[in-house]
């Protein structure tokens, strides 16, 4: 509980510090919105990289995204983290672009509704010893990150947000306008899928361990 | 009470974020006590979560920082002159 009422803390400490920061911003201090932004450049980045997939479109969305964010800045609110703003306008920039572009449909996983369902995942006794190190192999973290971008947008989203960002289940709920028990339903859904795709890829990765999956 | 693994499986989400109810999550405690193919897989989606969550995952591209940074200062000083300008 502790715990907790420190993260609140924090959270609030920096919304507080937001707030401050866009209102001198807004009185003329232009500079600090380099520092505004400082914090969400990964964010930012890893959810156009998760649409779009590719590093240099990625990257010209991200800064589209915050470019519109401090031409925006009069019309935030402030109700809100300045955060989950900022990743709605990035969810926006990312989505038309892809339309732009007609992609082709991204290889996904069949979508499911929200209700909680049967639960067959993966079974990959051995991996639990994966260790950190693996991810200074590029081929390892390029096959995460497509295990990520392939999943349908409703779970990734939640899965960038939740797992990747680290934001609580209510951020996400309110960045994505979405219930908090839709979010909970969808995060475990894409837990769930990515356990199930990434298990024979990092089979096909590691050869020497036993690998036993389950469907 | 006892549970199977279907069960425990749809609350694994729910039991890494330490989500679960009291009572649901002794009962999923004391599954995983015995079943080594739910903690496995317990496990292995804590691993998932832990290498996906790493900066390296989703580093950002060499120069980035320096290219975003660059093109917000066109935007604000080119508005910033523009206010200026047009006041």
């Amino acid at each position: 509980m502790e715990e907790l009422e420190r993260m609140t803390m924090k959270a609030s400490a920096i919304v507080r510090d937001e707030r401050e920061m866009i209102a001198s911003i807004l009185a003329g201090q232009t500079q600090l919105f380099h520092e505004l932004v400082r914090p969400y450049e990964r964010s930012v980045f890893a959810m156009a990289m998760s649409f779009l997939r590719n590093q240099a479109d990625a990257e010209d969305a991200a800064q589209e995204a915050f470019l519109k964010a401090y031409r925006n800045l009069a019309v935030f609110r402030g109700e809100a983290k300045f955060g989950t703003w900022l990743i709605s306008i990035t969810l926006n920039e990312a989505r038309s672009r892809i339309r732009a572009r007609n992609a082709a449909p991204m290889i996904s996983i069949d979508e499911e509704p929200d209700e909680p369902g049967q639960f067959s995942p993966a079974m990959l006794r051995d991996w639990r010893e994966i260790p950190s190190e693996a991810l200074e192999r590029q081929e390892v973290r390029h096959f995460l990150q497509e295990a990520i971008a392939a999943l349908p947008e409703k779970y990734r989203t939640v899965f960038l947000l939740r797992d990747v960002d680290d934001l609580s289940t209510n951020e996400v709920a309110e960045t994505l306008n979405i219930s908090v028990a839709s979010t909970k339903v969808r995060l475990h859904r894409a837990r769930r899928m990515l356990q199930k795709s990434i298990a024979p890829g990092l089979k096909q990765l590691n050869p020497k361990r036993r690998w036993f999956q389950w469907s | 009470m006892v549970i199977e693994c279907k069960h425990v499986w749809t609350h694994i989400s729910g039991y890494l974020d330490g989500a679960l109810d009291p009572g649901v999550l002794a009962l999923v405690q004391q599954h995983l006590e015995h079943c080594e193919i739910c903690s496995a897989i317990l496990d292995s989606t804590r691993n998932i979560l832990i290498l996906t969550a790493d900066d390296r995952v989703f580093e950002l591209p060499l120069g980035f920082s320096q290219r975003l940074h660059a093109r917000l200062d066109e935007e604000i000083l080119g508005m910033t002159t523009a206010g200026s300008s047009g006041s």
